[in-house]
């Protein structure tokens, strides 16, 4: 009962990152808040009992897709026209 | 990008990702996780590498022509140890028939033959990352 509510929390968490990223004009504050929705990702994985997609979810996630976004933001312009 | 927190941090921080992904790809048999994972990571830290300190400091590390090189070996040990097994017995991939000790079940050295085809796709994984990082930063290196 206790997990379900988790899962609820997280989903919803998950949610309000995605019309986040959607909704905000700084590219860089859509990046982070991306990489933040990975990690919660992550953790749902985690509760759906699957410990090596977490693992995935954590390093390309949250760790590769980021690094390659700040990359493209640094050649290009941070704020959406 | 030219940072002294950043640059301290990753230096830091580099060793102990690179530990854990060698610590996931050669667990791979006996916990969650394995080759996919354990590369992704490896690879993850050389990008950050490549990423921090440029990529004149990163081809230094790993020449291009190196990590194409170990990207294709990768591929190559998994076809190899593939074809073993069809060589001894018919089938591809074929471990416990073809010869391969199984060991003592839960230790490192165990499984037979499952340890190095995760080993093989970690190294591949790891070198293809780098690989189009590398490849993507010089692309649009003539600024």
């Amino acid at each position: 009962m206790m997990f379900e509510w988790f899962n609820v929390i997280l989903v919803i968490f998950l949610i309000v990152c995605a019309i986040a990223v959607e909704r905000t004009k700084d590219l860089l504050a859509a990046v982070i808040i991306f990489a933040s929705y990975s990690l919660f990702m992550s953790v749902l994985w985690l509760l759906l009992a699957a410990p090596d997609i977490a693992l995935t979810e954590a390093a390309i996630g949250a760790g590769v897709t980021t690094l390659l976004f700040l990359v493209v933001i640094s050649r290009t312009t941070r704020m959406e026209k | 990008m030219n940072d002294l927190i950043v640059k301290l941090i990753s230096r830091l921080l580099i060793p102990f990702i690179q530990l854990y992904g060698i610590y996931i790809i050669l667990h791979g048999h006996l916990s969650f996780g394995g080759g996919f994972s354990g590369g992704a990571l490896v690879g993850s830290s050389l990008m950050l590498y490549a990423i921090i300190f440029g990529l004149k400091e990163s081809e230094k590390k790993l020449p291009h022509s190196v990590s194409q090189f170990i990207e294709s070996f990768g591929v190559l040990a998994y076809i190899i140890i593939g074809f073993i097994g069809m060589i001894l017995v018919g089938s591809f991939l074929s471990n416990k028939s073809a010869g391969f000790s199984l060991g003592e079940f839960g230790t490192l050295f165990s499984a037979g033959m499952i340890p190095l085809l995760t080993l093989a796709i970690g190294i591949k994984v790891a070198s293809t990352m780098i690989t189009l990082l590398q490849r993507l930063l010089k692309e649009d290196s003539h600024d």
